[in-house]
C-alpha cells in the first residue's frame, strides 16, 4: 500500500504508547469505477468496544478487509499502536495482534475445538506439543475471558453460539489484542448473543480492543463505547454511544429521519384462512425439517413465527406455498386441502388465493437477469390481463408494472431496467408489490426485510400492515425477533421442526422468547453452551 | 463484492463475436502460411465462393438454411436452461419421418404437388425428430439423467438406426448402395434455381423459406409467448421456475421437443430437396456446428440468421478454395474447425480481458457499475 499520508507521527514512537489501538487516515479503495471507500478517518481506542454501523454496501466490510489484509487500500495509512504498518496479508494483521471472527465460520466441522483452535497455528510436524500448549493457553484464557470450552468436543456437536467462541479463541490464541467481528448476532439467539456480549465486555476490561460490525442499532447502543456510522463509502460521524440514540443513528446512516416504530392499531381477526394440520417436511435429501406442525392463520391477523434460522422455518414456507411436497398433513387454503400432485404446486396455491414473498428474493423471487416488468408477472404470467391464450401482452404487462412501481415507490422508475440494476430495497419492493397486488386472501412473508435498507424497512412495514387492516390472513417468517415482535399479533416459535410455544408479543419478553427458540423448554442446553443467560438489555 | 462485471449488450453480441473470428482467420493465416499458401489470396478466393457469384451465393444459402435450424433448435433449449447436443442425431433420424411420407405421396398427379407433400413431410420429421430430444428431456425432467448426456449418446443410437434402416427396411431390392428409394414427383422440394437463374446449379431450394419463418418464429415464441416467457425462467432461474408455479419437468420436455423438430427441417432441405432420397450421414455434422451457431448467434434469431450465413460462407469458400486453389479437403476442414472452435468452444477467450478494459473506460459503465454494486445485497 503506498503510504501518501504528509503527516508526521503524533504519538511517540514505540508500542504501548498511543491510546489508539487502530489508526485509519485517508483509506481509499475502488472496485473499478465503484469507490467502496472514500477518505475514510477512524480511530479506536485501546480498551473499548467501537462499533461500525452502514446500511449494505456503506463500505465497512471492505474498510475491515483492509485493516485484515484481505485487500490493499489504493491509498492512506494504517497505524497499530501509533506506529504505520503496510499490512500485507491476514498472517501479517495477525502478527500485529488484529483478529478477525467472520460472519461465516471458518472451523472444520470434524475436527475438536482444540484442533481447530491450533489449526494453522502448529509449532511444528508433531502435532502432539502444540495441542498440550494449546490445552493450556485454552485454559488459562478461558479463566481470563470467562470463554469456557470443552476442548475434546467435536464443532458439529456443539452449538452455534460455541463454534462463535472457538473462532474467537482461535483469534485469542494467535495473541490477538484487536477483536473484528462482523455481524456476530446474526445466527444467535438473544440469550446466545447475551452471553457473546458478556465476553465482549470481559475482552475489554482486560484490556483488549473490539472493533463490532452489525446492522443492529439495539447492539450498538446496549454494548459499544464509541460508534463510527458509515454511508455510502463515507464516515459520516463518529460519536460517543452514550451521547446518541438509535434514532440518530438511523438518521446518520439513511441520511433522512425515519421511524423505527412501527405503529398499528389492534387485530381484529374473522375466520380461519390458512390452516395446517400436522405437517411434516423433508428437505432435499429426505431429513425431516417440520415435525408435525399444526396451526390456524385467520383473516385480518399477522401471525409470526420465530425462530433461529434453520430450524425448519423455510420447508415450512415452502410447502405452505406449494413449493415443496409434504411428507403427510394438510395445508387447507381457505378450508380447502390443497392437493399435492405434479410440480406446479406454487401455481395452484396461488389460484387458492395465496401470494407468497419468498425468504430468498434473488435466488427465487426474482429472476434478476430479467427487466423489471418480467419480474412484475413472475407467478402470474398465465393471467388474462397479461395476454388472452398463448400470447403474452407485452404492453399490458409494463402498464401493470409502471402502476406498481408509483404506487410501491420502487427507484429508478423504469420497468426496462434489469432487475441487478436495483438496490436490495428496491428489489424486494418488486416482490412485495407483485404479490401483495394481486390481491391474495392469504400472505406468506418470509424474512421481508432480510438485506434491506433501514428506509425501505419502514415501508415495508407498514404494507405489511395495511395488508392486515386489509382483511388478509398473514404468515410472517423471520429470524429477526425485533421484526416478530413488533409485527405479530400471535407469535408462534418454531425449534428443530416443531412449534415450541405460542407467545403474545404485547406480554412475552425477549428472554421468554429467547429460551424457546434456544430450545430450553424440554431440551436440556449443549454442555458447552454455557448458562442459559437473559440477555442483559431486556 | 466482485468487480467485474458483464459488457455492455453492442460489446457482448458484436465486438466479441468480431474478435474471436478474427482470431480464426489470423491463426488460419497462419496455418496457410506453413503450407506455402498465400493467406490474402486464400480470404479473397473463400469471399469470391461464397458471395462472389450467383451459384456460390446458392450454396451459402443452402448451408446457411441447415445452420439456421440447429442454430434454432440448440437456442430455444438454451433458453430453458438446456443444453442439447444431440440436433445432429434428432435431425438424421428424423430423416425417417420425411422420406418416408414423401415415398408415400411421391406420385400423387396434382400439380404443385409439392405444397401438399412439402408440409406434410415437415410434419413428420418434426414428429421423428422431437421425440428423438423428447425422450432424453423426459429422462431429464422425470429421471434426472443428464440432458447433455443422454442427447450424446442418442446420437450414436439414431445412427445405428438409420444404418440398420436404410440397409434392411429401406433399400429397394434393385440398389445396392445403403440408400433409399429416390423421389421423382410431388416428394421432391422445387429448387430456387427452377425460378431463379441467378443461382445456377446450386442445391438453395424452398426449404429457406421455412428457415426464415423458424426464424420469425422462435422470436415470437421466445420473446412473445407465455411458454417462452416460463421457458426463460426456467433457463435463468430454475427456482425462480418453481416459486413461480411453473412445471419444469413440462417445461423441459416441451423445449426439447421443440427444438428436437427444428433440427429436424434438415431432412427437409437435405433429403428431399437435394438428394431426393435418404442416404447415410447426410446431416454431416450440421448439428453440431449448429452449437456454435447458436453461441456466436447469441441465441437471438437475428444472431443465428448472421452467424449460420457466416459459416454458411465458409462451408461455400472452404469448397471454393479447395477447387480453385488446390489445397486439400482435409486443409480446409482444419480452417472451419478453428473458426468454429474459436467462436464456438473458445467463445469466452477474450470475455475477460474486454470487460477489464471495458470498466477502465467510459462514464457510463461507472455509473452503471455504481449501480450494481449499491444492488448488491448482503447475508
Amino acid at each position: 500500500m503506498a503510504d501518501t499520508s504528509q503527516e508526521q507521527a503524533r504519538q511517540p514512537f514505540g508500542a504501548a504508547a498511543s491510546e489508539w489501538a487502530i489508526e485509519l487516515s485517508g483509506i481509499n479503495k475502488s472496485f473499478g469505477p465503484v469507490r467502496a471507500n472514500k477518505n475514510i478517518d477512524l480511530k479506536v481506542r485501546r480498551g473499548t468496544i467501537h462499533g461500525i454501523v452502514g446500511e449494505n454496501g456503506a463500505g465497512k466490510s471492505t474498510l475491515m478487509s483492509i485493516l485484515y489484509g484481505f485487500y490493499h487500500a489504493d491509498s492512506g495509512e494504517i497505524r497499530v499502536n501509533g506506529a504505520p504498518h503496510a499490512i500485507t496479508d491476514s498472517r501479517h494483521a495477525l502478527a500485529l495482534g488484529i483478529g478477525m471472527v467472520h460472519q461465516h465460520f471458518m472451523l472444520v466441522d470434524n475436527f475438536s475445538i482444540l484442533e481447530n483452535v491450533v489449526l494453522g497455528a502448529e509449532d511444528s510436524a508433531l502435532l502432539g506439543p502444540s495441542l498440550a500448549k494449546a490445552r493450556g493457553a485454552l485454559k488459562r484464557l478461558a479463566q481470563d475471558y470467562r470463554l469456557e470450552v470443552a476442548p475434546d468436543a467435536i464443532v458439529e456437536d456443539v452449538s452455534v453460539g460455541t463454534q462463535q467462541r472457538v473462532e474467537i479463541l482461535k483469534a485469542l490464541y494467535r495473541g490477538a489484542e484487536v477483536l473484528i467481528l462482523d455481524e456476530p448476532t446474526g445466527v444467535l439467539t438473544p440469550a446466545e448473543a447475551g452471553d457473546l456480549f458478556r465476553v465482549l465486555q470481559t475482552l475489554r476490561d482486560e484490556g483488549k480492543t473490539v472493533i463490532l460490525i452489525t446492522h443492529k442499532l439495539r447492539e450498538i447502543m446496549a454494548i459499544t463505547d464509541s460508534v463510527s456510522v458509515m454511508r455510502q463509502g463515507e464516515m459520516v460521524a463518529t460519536l460517543e454511544t452514550s451521547d446518541t440514540s438509535p434514532e440518530q443513528l438511523a438518521e446518520l446512516m439513511v441520511g433522512r429521519r425515519v421511524l423505527l416504530r412501527v405503529e398499528k392499531g389492534p387485530a381484529t381477526p374473522g375466520k380461519v384462512m390458512l390452516e395446517v394440520e400436522d405437517l411434516v417436511v423433508t428437505d432435499d435429501f429426505g431429513t425431516p425439517r417440520v415435525k408435525g406442525v399444526n396451526f390456524a392463520v385467520r383473516a385480518g391477523e399477522i401471525v409470526g413465527i420465530a425462530g433461529v434460522a434453520g430450524n425448519g422455518q423455510s420447508e415450512l414456507l415452502e410447502s405452505i406455498s406449494g413449493m415443496r411436497d409434504q411428507k403427510s398433513g394438510v395445508v387447507k387454503l381457505n378450508g380447502n386441502p390443497m392437493s399435492t400432485l405434479g410440480d406446479d404446486g406454487a401455481h395452484r396455491a396461488r389460484l387458492a388465493g395465496l401470494a407468497h414473498v419468498p425468504e430468498d428474493r434473488q435466488r427465487m423471487g426474482l429472476v434478476i437477469a430479467f427487466e423489471q416488468w418480467e419480474n412484475s408477472i413472475l407467478g402470474y404470467q398465465d393471467q388474462p390481463a397479461y395476454g388472452k391464450g398463448m400470447v403474452l401482452d407485452i404492453n399490458a404487462a409494463r402498464a401493470a408494472a409502471a402502476e406498481r412501481m408509483k404506487k410501491y415507490d420502487i427507484r429508478p422508475a423504469n420497468v426496462r431496467l434489469k432487475t441487478a440494476s436495483f438496490s436490495g430495497g428496491n428489489q424486494q419492493k418488486i416482490v412485495l408489490a407483485r404479490e401483495m397486488e394481486s390481491d391474495p386472501g392469504v400472505l406468506v412473508v418470509g424474512q421481508p426485510t432480510r438485506g434491506v435498507d433501514i428506509g425501505a424497512i419502514e415501508f415495508i412495514h407498514n404494507q405489511i400492515i395495511k395488508m392486515r387492516d386489509a382483511g388478509k390472513a398473514i404468515l410472517l417468517v423471520s429470524v429477526e425477533l425485533d421484526e416478530i415482535r413488533s409485527l405479530s399479533d400471535r407469535i408462534l416459535v418454531m425449534f428443530d421442526g416443531h412449534i415450541v410455544g405460542e407467545a403474545d408479543p404485547a406480554t412475552a419478553t425477549e428472554g421468554e422468547l429467547g429460551l424457546l427458540m434456544a430450545g430450553i423448554v424440554g431440551k436440556e442446553a449443549a454442555p458447552t453452551a454455557g448458562p442459559a443467560g437473559r440477555e442483559p438489555n431486556a | 463484492m466482485s468487480a467485474r462485471r458483464p459488457l455492455p449488450r453492442w460489446a457482448d453480441v458484436a465486438l466479441l463475436p468480431a474478435l474471436n473470428l478474427l482470431l480464426a482467420l489470423v491463426i488460419s493465416a497462419l496455418v496457410l502460411m506453413i503450407i506455402g499458401r498465400n493467406p490474402l489470396e486464400a480470404l479473397d478466393t473463400m469471399i469470391f465462393g461464397a458471395f462472389g457469384y450467383g451459384e456460390g451465393v446458392g450454396y451459402t444459402l443452402h448451408f446457411a438454411t441447415n445452420f439456421v435450424f440447429t442454430g434454432l433448435a440448440v437456442a430455444v433449449a438454451a433458453h430453458a436452461g438446456l443444453f442439447n447436443i444431440g440436433a445432429e442425431g434428432q435431425a438424421y433420424i428424423a430423416g425417417l419421418g420425411a422420406i418416408v411420407v414423401a415415398l408415400w405421396l411421391d406420385n400423387i398427379g396434382i400439380p404443385f404437388g409439392w405444397l401438399l407433400v412439402m408440409p406434410l413431410a415437415m410434419i413428420a420429421a418434426a414428429a421423428v425428430g422431437g421425440l428423438w430430444a423428447f425422450i432424453p428431456g423426459y429422462l431429464q425432467a422425470k429421471r434426472g439423467s443428464h440432458v447433455v448426456i443422454t442427447t450424446i449418446m442418442f446420437n450414436f443410437i439414431a445412427s445405428a438406426i438409420m444404418v440398420y434402416m436404410l440397409n434392411r427396411v429401406l433399400k429397394p431390392v434393385t440398389t445396392m448402395a445403403p440408400e433409399s428409394a429416390t423421389l421423382r414427383g410431388a416428394g421432391k422440394v422445387p429448387q430456387l434455381r427452377e425460378f431463379f437463374d441467378y443461382f445456377g446449379y446450386a442445391p438453395v431450394n424452398m426449404t429457406i423459406l421455412v428457415a426464415i419463418a423458424a426464424l420469425v418464429a422462435v422470436y415470437i415464441l421466445i420473446w412473445h409467448t407465455k411458454l417462452g416467457y416460463a421457458m426463460r425462467t426456467l433457463g435463468l432461474n430454475p427456482s425462480a421456475a418453481v416459486y413461480a408455479g411453473m412445471s419444469n419437468s413440462r417445461l423441459i420436455m416441451i423445449a426439447m421437443g421443440i427444438s428436437g423438430a427444428l433440427a429436424s427441417m434438415i431432412a427437409i432441405n437435405e433429403v428431399l430437396a437435394v438428394q431426393n432420397r435418404l442416404v447415410l450421414d447426410y446431416v454431416a455434422g450440421y448439428g453440431f456446428v449448429g452449437i456454435a451457431v447458436a453461441l456466436m448467434g447469441r441465441n437471438h434469431p437475428i444472431g443465428i440468421a448472421l452467424a449460420a450465413l457466416l459459416f454458411g460462407a465458409l462451408y461455400q469458400g472452404g469448397q471454393e478454395l479447395s477447387i480453385m486453389m488446390g489445397i486439400n479437403r482435409e486443409m480446409i476442414v482444419v480452417i472451419q474447425a478453428l473458426v468454429i472452435l474459436f467462436t464456438g468452444a473458445m467463445e469466452g477467450l477474450f470475455r475477460p480481458s474486454l470487460e477489464t478494459a471495458f470498466m477502465m473506460l467510459g462514464p457510463r459503465q461507472k455509473t452503471e457499475a455504481i449501480a450494481r454494486s449499491t444492488a448488491q445485497p448482503e447475508s
